[in-house]
C-alpha cells in the first residue's frame, strides 16, 4: 500500500484546440511529501495541476489518487472512458486546492467561506460547521479575524483564510497554484510558513511555485516543466545541484534574485 | 396653490389615492416579477441550449427596442387576437386592463433586468465559480450559494436605476385605461381644465417616489458595500 503514490498521473495530454499544452505527462507524487512543480510561465503547470483538481479534463491519459481512478477509467475494452458523477465526487473530495487568486467567497465572512461546504455539501448542522471552521481557522492564525470579509483582510490573510477553507474538508492531498505570487514580499512568508507547518504534519502537497527557496527547503522531490513536458525530476539536491540541466540553469538565472541563492 | 391643495381633499383626493395604490401595486409587482423573468432568462440564456438562447435574444432585443406605450398598446388590444386552439376549446389572451399593464411590465422589466443578470453572471470572476467546483458544490449549490448573491451585490445599483425608470413607465398604462395615478389626474385635468395643478401634484407624487426608492438603495448598497470590493 504505501508504493502506491498519492497521485499517480501517466501519459497525461490536454490541448485547447489545436494548442497542446500538456504532452504526455508522467508524474509520481509520493504521499505525506511535497513535491514541487517549477518551470517557466506558460510550460503548463496550472494545467496540470487544474487537470488533477478535475477543473479541466484531460485530452488523454490518467490520474490516480490513491490508486483511485480520477475522472477517467479503464472500459470493459481497455478504452479510455468517463467515470460516473458519484466516483468523481468522492474522489475529488480527497483533493484541496489552493488558488493565486484566493477567491475567496466577497459576500461571505472568513468564517463563512470555511464553513460553507461543510454546511452546503455535507449537511453538518451551522453551529458544528462553524466550531470545525474556527478551528480551522484558529490552526492559520486567523480565529480573531474570522468575522472579517475578505475586502477587510490582507492578502495574506485572504490566502490563510483559502488554506483553511480547504483544509476544514479534511483533503488527504492539497494543490496549490501559486499561492504566493499575487502577494506583496513580506506577506508570502506567513503563508509560506503555514505551508511549512501543513508539510510538517505529514500532508501530501503539490506545489507550482516561483519560491525556490521554499522548493528547495521543503519540498522532497522538484519536477520541472518545460513545454508541457517533464523535463528533469529529483530530490531539490540533484535537481538544483551542479551540474545543472541547461534549461534549469536559465530557469534559475530568472528566478534566483528572490534570495534563494543561498540555499542552494 | 390653494387649489392645489383642494384636490386632495374629498373624492378627488380619494381617486388620487387609489390611483397611487394601483401605481405602486403596478411597480412593485411588475418589479418583482420582472425580476423573476430576467432572471430565468439570464439562467436559460446562460446555461440552456443555444437555439433557446437565439430566440431569447432576439425576445430581449425586441422588447428593449419599441416603445413601452407601443408594447402595452400591442398586448392590449392585441391580445384578444392571440388564440390558443386546444381540441376544440380556444383561449385568447383576453385581459383587462390592469392585468396587461402588470404582464406587460414584466415582460418588459424582465428584458432589461435579464440584460442586468447577464452581465453580472460575466463579472464573477471565474475562479470563485472554480474554488466552490473545488470543495466539492455542485451546480444548483454554486448558483444558490455563490453566483446569486454575488451577483445581487454587483447589479443591485443597476436594479434600483432600473426600477425607478418602471415606475415612472408606469404612467404610461394610462392610455389603456388602468386606473393608475396618471389616469386619475387626467381626470381631474380635463373635468376642470386645471392640467397645471394636476400635473403638479403627478410630478411631486411620482418624484416622492423615486426619493423613496433611491433611498432604499442607496441604504441598502451601504450594508453591502462591506464587501463589494473584495479584490480577490
Ligand atoms: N483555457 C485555455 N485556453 C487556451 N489556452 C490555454 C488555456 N489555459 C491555458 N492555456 C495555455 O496553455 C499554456 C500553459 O498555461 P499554464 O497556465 O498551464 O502555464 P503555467 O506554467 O501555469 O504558467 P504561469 O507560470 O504563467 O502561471 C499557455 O500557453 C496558455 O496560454
Ligand atoms: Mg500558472
Amino acid at each position: 500500500m504505501s508504493t502506491v503514490p498519492a497521485i499517480r498521473v501517466r501519459g497525461l495530454v490536454k490541448r485547447f484546440g489545436d494548442v497542446e499544452v500538456l504532452s504526455g505527462i508522467d508524474l509520481d507524487a509520493p504521499r505525506g511529501e511535497v513535491t514541487c512543480l517549477i518551470g517557466p510561465s506558460g510550460s503548463g503547470k496550472s494545467t496540470l495541476l487544474r487537470c488533477i483538481a478535475l477543473l479541466e479534463e484531460a485530452t488523454d491519459g490518467f490520474i490516480e489518487i490513491d490508486g483511485e481512478p480520477l475522472g477517467f477509467g479503464l472500459g470493459p475494452n481497455g478504452e479510455r472512458m468517463r467515470l460516473p458523477q458519484a466516483s468523481v465526487r468522492q474522489v475529488r473530495a480527497k483533493i484541496g486546492m489552493v488558488f493565486q487568486q484566493f477567491n475567496l467567497w466577497p459576500h461571505m465572512t472568513a468564517l463563512g467561506n470555511v464553513a460553507e461546504a461543510l454546511v452546503t455539501v455535507h449537511g453538518m448542522p451551522r453551529a458544528a460547521a462553524n466550531a470545525k471552521a474556527m478551528a480551522e481557522l484558529d490552526k492559520v492564525g486567523l480565529a480573531a479575524r474570522a468575522e472579517h470579509y475578505p475586502s477587510e483582510l490582507s492578502g495574506g490573510q485572504q490566502q490563510r483564510v483559502a488554506i483553511a477553507r480547504a483544509l476544514a474538508l479534511e483533503p488527504r492531498i492539497m494543490l496549490f497554484d501559486e499561492p504566493t505570487s499575487s502577494l506583496d514580499p513580506e506577506l508570502t512568508g506567513e503563508v509560506l510558513s503555514v505551508m511549512r507547518g501543513l508539510a510538517d504534519s505529514g500532508m501530501t502537497m503539490l506545489v507550482v511555485t516561483h519560491e525556490i527557496g521554499f522548493a528547495a527547503s521543503v519540498a522532497s522531490k522538484i519536477v520541472f516543466l518545460d513545454h508541457g513536458k517533464l523535463l528533469v525530476e529529483g530530490a531539490p539536491g540533484t535537481v538544483f545541484g551542479k551540474p545543472r540541466h541547461p534549461r534549469i540553469e536559465q530557469f534559475l538565472d530568472t528566478y534566483l534574485d528572490r534570495g534563494a541563492a543561498g540555499l542552494l | 396653490m390653494t387649489s392645489l391643495l383642494g384636490y386632495l381633499g374629498g373624492e378627488d383626493g380619494r381617486n388620487i389615492l387609489s390611483g397611487l395604490v394601483n401605481t405602486c401595486v403596478l411597480w412593485v409587482v411588475g418589479t418583482l416579477l420582472g425580476t423573476v423573468l430576467g432572471f430565468l432568462t439570464a439562467v436559460a440564456r446562460r446555461y440552456g441550449p443555444r437555439p433557446i438562447d437565439w430566440l431569447l435574444k432576439a425576445c430581449v432585443e425586441v422588447i428593449r427596442g419599441t416603445p413601452f406605450l407601443v408594447q402595452a398598446y400591442l398586448l392590449y388590444f392585441g391580445g384578444p387576437y392571440l388564440c390558443l386552439e386546444l381540441g376544440g376549446a380556444s383561449a385568447c389572451l383576453t385581459l383587462d386592463p390592469f392585468e396587461a399593464g402588470i404582464l406587460g411590465l414584466t415582460i418588459y422589466a424582465g428584458a432589461y433586468f435579464s440584460e442586468l443578470f447577464r452581465a453580472g453572471f460575466d463579472a464573477i470572476p471565474r475562479g470563485h465559480i472554480e474554488a466552490a467546483t473545488t470543495v466539492g458544490l455542485d451546480r444548483w449549490q454554486t448558483l444558490r450559494r455563490i453566483i446569486l448573491p454575488e451577483m445581487t451585490m454587483l447589479v443591485l445599483p443597476a436594479m434600483v436605476n432600473m426600477s425607478i425608470l418602471l415606475l415612472k413607465e408606469t404612467a404610461v398604462l394610462s392610455i389603456i385605461s388602468v386606473k393608475e395615478l396618471k389616469f386619475q389626474v387626467d381626470i381631474i385635468g380635463n373635468r376642470d381644465y386645471a392640467f397645471v395643478e394636476a400635473f403638479t401634484i403627478l410630478a411631486l407624487v411620482y418624484w416622492a417616489l423615486v426619493e423613496l426608492c433611491g433611498r432604499a438603495g442607496r441604504y441598502a448598497e451601504a450594508r453591502l458595500s462591506r464587501y463589494r470590493f473584495a479584490h480577490s
